[in-house]
């Protein structure tokens, strides 16, 4: 568990896979939670961050699906990158 | 010198992430014919050119699958790491990896390039597309890149000859100065913690050397907004397919009519020169009318693949998984499965190897299981026969055509049917499995090349001609063989193929047909058909003894003898019923082992059976017997 200081403690942040079409914000940190997967959640994070989703980056949920308002399309960094919403849970932001 | 390396038999090996412009690369070192697409992940296989440099040196260029780093999370991928890391028997160590990056996002390739360092092999990064990072105000301090990188770093346009220049003369210096041996290799398989110092080291050099604009291109977000909108995106993705379908069927006729009288000239010329006989036959009846009868699907599967070609370049493919994954989930595919289904409209085969872009085993079987569902071109020939013969040429609702809603409710059959047969594969196979996630990169809208088209267009015709010379060809010659022999006793009143293997297979299976309303006849013509379903018209043309063979004449015959229920029981035994050999032996191939092919072959047969029976049950029933 990584450390967080007091200031990040405080900010309220919120998992990307529930946020709302528009929302723009700030990674805080990448934490793959253990909703069922067919890959370990080690994995999960890993390729998360091979397509850039790393603390620090910006991010924008520029569109989404019709069905549940799932998958979603989010700028990282000023690339485009489709997720379902399930894997975007492990992605906290302010 | 002893540290440097024989230039004369230099090797360079492509490596980047998927999207960035590296098969385009690679068609302007090469001049290789090779399809280029913006799909994450078209380059499927390692394909292998030889570059002229200006200097007059020799280069073997390979070109890679795409990735994000070498951790090799599919078959794909594991061919890239072996390649590099020079793991792969028989295939030469790489001298100089060629990282390519796109300029206008880099992010993800120099983290790349930073995990390709630890390999220890010489790096050559090019940072392709600099037309359109300049054109969108992206300036790059390339001195500022090779200092943080430690790699030589230059720029190019790929898709024009000018913009290859600084590139070639690189090259040329590099081999001038000859390219430095490897140091041993000290890559292991980053952690997450690794990735993640690795793209914050690439940030901060991104940081460093990229000045981006004031104002942000945002023609890819616009568009983004009608395409991607939860709405008008799938309306615009149906309206596509709509004109796709279309086209297929109205442009591909005239070049259709074409062929199929070029292929009829053909045999009458040889009718002519050739004495009558077991020759004239083998000739006519095998080699040219039966690989006639499968060439002239060709200009449909251009049609599509023309299409489909189009949509990858433009960056709509990506986008179109992203629409249809939700829906194509809730039947448990893959959102990555739309296009390999999608080209399985043209044929199945294209469409199984397509499968390869799946990194997930279990969503990549599902979708090569269901595959051969999709109506392909080869089942169009039977449809139109059949159709054209017992369904009346009149209008329904004021507008739509009797005959046109019957043809659409078999593509719709077969569509609801792969869904089906997914659906259940995942509850027979897959129960206990989560569903794999599905992350995707969704790359900035292009303008398609005309070049890139016209190369990957050629490489499909080429695929598809080469099938129909090795393949198809010596399963006609199979077929005539079991239809020609043995050879009709003296005084025989019937046709020869009477008396032949074909209809004593044909005699032998009648009598599991008859439940679903087949005669002996039709029993007979599925033999050769189980080569290719186009073979099945020609096949009901010899047994029905119809001279010159042409489909207008069998089908009056047919109208004659069979009963509507008849006809309706063949419509749904062929949209399920697995008559294709070539199809089986793909799947085979692509799943490495005989079970998956087994597998298709069976579940389709039963389903054919079972809807045959029922369509035919109910038609009789219903006094269409």
């Amino acid at each position: 568990m990584r450390d967080l200081t007091d200031e990040a403690a405080i900010r309220q942040t919120i998992p990307l896979g529930r946020a709302a079409k528009g929302f723009c914000g700030c990674i805080e940190r990448i934490v793959v939670g253990d909703a069922p997967s067919s890959l370990p959640a080690h994995e999960i994070e890993r390729r998360l961050i091979e397509l850039g989703f790393v603390e620090g980056a910006t991010v924008q949920i520029l569109h989404e699906g019709f069905f549940g308002r799932d998958p979603i399309a989010v700028r990282v960094n000023g690339a485009t990158v489709a997720l379902r919403r399930r894997e975007a849970m492990a992605i906290h932001a302010f | 010198m002893e540290d440097l390396i024989d230039v004369a038999a230099a090797r360079f090996a492509l490596v980047g992430v998927p999207n960035c412009g590296k098969t385009a690369l690679f068609n302007a070192l090469t001049g290789s014919r090779q399809k280029v697409g913006n799909y994450s992940g078209v380059t499927v296989e390692r394909k292998i050119g030889i570059a002229r440099t200006p200097g007059g040196r020799k280069v073997d260029v390979v070109d890679l699958p795409g990735t994000y780093s070498l951790r090799a999370r599919s078959p794909d991928e594991e061919v890239t790491r072996d390649v590099v890391m020079g793991r792969r028997e028989g295939e030469p160590v790489p001298d100089l990896l060629i990282a390519v990056a796109d300029a206008t996002n880099m992010r993800s390739a120099l983290r790349l390039v930073l995990e390709l360092k630890a390999v220890g092999r010489p790096i050559l990064l090019v940072l392709n597309m600099i037309d359109i990072a300049r054109w969108r105000g992206i300036e790059i301090d390339t001195d500022v890149l090779e200092q943080g990188l430690g790699v030589a770093v230059v720029t190019a346009t790929a898709v024009r000859k000018a913009g290859m220049e600084a590139l070639w003369a690189r090259i040329d210096a590099m081999l001038d100065a000859g390219i430095a041996l490897p140091q041993p290799s000290q890559w292991k398989d980053p952690t997450a913690g690794d990735l993640r110092a690795a793209q914050r080291e690439a940030d901060r050099l991104v940081a460093l050397a990229v000045r981006h604009p004031a104002k942000p291109d945002t023609v890819t977000t616009r568009i983004d907004a009608v395409l991607l909108h939860p709405v008008a995106g799938l309306v615009v993705l149906l309206a596509l397919l709509f004109i796709m379908f279309q086209a297929v069927f109205t442009w591909a006729q005239p070049a259709m009519d074409l062929i199929s009288a070029g292929f009829d000239w053909a045999g009458a010329m040889t009718r002519e020169v050739v004495p009558a006989g077991l020759l004239q036959s083998f000739v006519v009846d095998g080699v040219i009318s039966g690989v006639g009868s499968v060439i002239v699907f060709l200009p449909q599967i251009l049609i599509l693949f023309l299409f489909i070609l189009l949509l990858e370049d433009l960056g709509y493919m990506a986008r179109a998984a992203f629409l249809m994954d939700r829906i194509m989930g809730g039947a448990g595919l893959h959102g990555r499965a739309f296009i390999p289904l999608l080209s399985s409209f043209a044929c199945a085969i294209p469409g199984i190897m397509a499968a390869r872009v799946i990194d997930n085993r279990r969503d990549r079987l599902t979708t090569i299981l269901v595959a051969p569902l999709m109506t392909c071109s080869a089942r169009i020939p039977v449809y139109t026969l059949i159709i054209g013969a017992f369904i009346p040429a009149r209008t329904v609702g004021g507008v739509f055509s009797l005959q046109g809603l019957v043809m659409f409710g078999l593509y719709f059959a077969g569509i609801v049917a792969a869904l089906g047969v997914s659906f259940v594969a995942k509850f027979l196979f897959w129960r206990k499995d989560p569903t794999p996630p599905f992350m995707l990169d969704l790359p900035d809208y292009k303008m398609p090349r005309l070049n890139s088209i016209a190369i990957g267009l050629m490489t499909r015709a080429k695929v598809f001609l080469n099938r129909a010379g090795t393949t198809i060809f010596s399963m006609m010659v199979v077929i005539w063989v079991l239809a020609t022999f043995p050879r009709p006793p003296a005084g025989a009143t019937e046709p020869g193929i009477f008396y032949s293997f074909a209809a004593m297979i044909g005699k032998l299976i009648e009598p599991l047909l008859a439940p679903i309303g087949f005669n002996w006849q039709i029993s007979i013509a599925l033999v050769p058909g189980m080569a290719a379903r186009e073979v099945a018209v020609a096949a009901l043309g010899t047994v029905y003894a119809i001279q010159g063979g042409n489909d207008e004449a069998i089908g009056q015959v047919l109208a004659h003898q069979w009963s509507l229920a008849t006809a309706l029981s063949l419509l749904a035994w062929y949209i399920f019923a697995p008559q294709c050999a070539s199809t089986l032996a793909v799947i085979k191939r692509e799943t490495g082992g005989a079970k998956w092919m087994w597998v298709t072959f069976f579940y389709m047969l039963a389903l054919a059976y079972v809807a045959s029976f029922a369509t035919y049950q109910i038609a009789v029933l219903l006094g269409a017997g």
